[in-house]
């Protein structure tokens, strides 16, 4: 299981940032529709690849720090981290293909 | 057998759930195949004060909400998938979601609308970081700060009015010198204090490198451009029919909504009918394609009675 349930201010350090391998994280809200489309092909997405690669939801209500360091002005919005950097971002809701064309040069 | 459909409704807005509740009483067990903006695009509305039956108005999200449910309480199978490939030339059709396979009898094609883009330099680029189409969805980033909205129908006063819940100011930018919305909804925006309008005014460009700063907004009389500065802009410009899937296989009209032969909704392939704002450039209401989705589960019927008989 490579689904890591949720990360937030706190924790964005050591879960993600920190992370020795990438982790998509999904940026989302609980009155944000196509968000609650989104969640679970993230999850797929995490299972499938088994070790290689974490996921983690982020409740942009609740943390308001992350949301605003990483700039993000719409969601959903997924942004993969890989040795504590940002290397791509899918903005709105994407069918799962889409968002794995939109991440496959980054992930293993 | 099992895979095979009598019906399968791609789409889930009022007119492919309104399908789906009368193909279920009709126990032809149809399959809701509901697409990535599931709900459509009552679910990126508010109040909704003009479907009759809600006297003090409905919120959309709950409207669409409860149409799903009723559907379901019939019988209707409804996936949350995104239908990416159907093949028509076969019997019965073929309809794929990714690496998922169906076959249907009949096919009711609900797939709505979705939001018109302006098309012009800086608005990809900025597309969630400062540009967006969905008041409702992104407004909340902007708390305090300044906005630009485009349009000049319902969608586009909807949108402002919204906006002001969080914006310090909206203004609204119109190509025109009146306003198309209704008149109850422009008497609401010019009694807002927070809300602006620029009349005759269209956008050449919008600004910014990681977040919108500005745009460059062009006088259509006179031709004189400046620039305003804005910490966003949200389209609400109109909607396109959303019939890539169908580009090759049914027959559009010149602006691309599915043809469907009056006053039912079968399209140009005998068994695929077709209902709800895909189909329509005119009244593009709730109830209408309601209206129209009802009309679609009963052809579909009729056909499967004289094709298959009776299911």
């Amino acid at each position: 299981m490579a689904n890591i349930g949720s990360v937030g201010d706190e924790d964005f350090q050591t879960v993600v940032l920190s992370s020795e391998t990438p982790v998509l994280v999904d940026f989302w809200a609980e009155w944000c529709v196509p968000c609650h489309m989104v969640s679970p092909v993230v999850e797929e997405i995490g299972n499938e690849r088994g070790e290689k690669l974490k996921v983690a939801k982020l409740n942009i209500d609740e943390n308001p720090q992350a949301t605003r360091t990483y700039g993000v002005m719409s969601i959903p919005s997924l942004i993969l981290f890989k040795d504590g950097e940002e290397v791509a971002r899918v903005i709105g809701a994407k069918p799962k293909d889409a968002i794995l064309r939109d991440l496959s040069a980054h992930l293993s | 057998m099992s895979d095979e459909r009598n019906v399968i409704v791609i789409g889930s807005g009022p007119a492919g759930f309104t399908a789906a509740l009368y193909a279920a009483r009709a126990d032809l067990e149809p399959l809701v195949l509901k697409g990535l903006e599931a709900g459509g695009q009552l679910m990126l509305t508010t109040d909704v004060e003009n479907y009759p039956g809600f006297a003090d108005g409905i919120i959309g999200p709950e409207l669409m909400d409860q149409m799903e449910k009723q559907a379901q309480r019939f019988g209707a199978e409804i996936l949350s998938v995104h239908v990416t490939e159907v093949d028509l030339s076969t019997r019965p059709f073929v309809v794929k979601a990714g690496d998922q396979t169906w076959r249907a009898r009949t096919l009711i094609v609900s797939t709505g609308a979705t939001a018109r883009w302006l098309g012009i330099p800086g608005e990809e680029k900025l597309r969630g970081r400062g540009v967006s189409a969905c008041a409702t969805c992104d407004g909340f980033f902007f708390r305090d700060r300044e906005l630009i909205v485009v349009g000049g129908g319902d969608t586009a006063m909807e949108e402002a009015m919204f906006l002001t819940k969080f914006a310090s100011k909206v203004t609204i930018v119109h190509r025109r010198d009146a306003f198309r919305a209704s008149k109850v909804m422009q008497d609401r925006v010019f009694a807002n204090e927070k809300i602006e309008v620029l009349w005759n005014t269209v956008l050449d460009e919008i600004l910014g490198d990681d977040a919108v700063v500005g745009v460059i907004a062009r006088d259509v009389d006179s031709g004189e451009t400046r620039e305003i500065a804005t910490d966003g802009v949200f389209m609400a410009i109109g909607h396109d029919p959303t019939t890539t899937l169908f580009r090759d296989s049914l027959a559009l009209d010149a602006d691309g909504y599915l043809v469907v032969e009056e006053p039912t909704t079968a399209t140009s392939v005998p068994g695929v009918f077709a209902a709800g704002d895909v189909t329509d450039h005119t009244y593009r209401q709730a109830v209408t394609a309601a209206g129209q989705g009802c009309k679609a589960a009963i052809d579909a019927e009729r056909f499967l009675t004289e094709e298959y008989h009776g299911a």
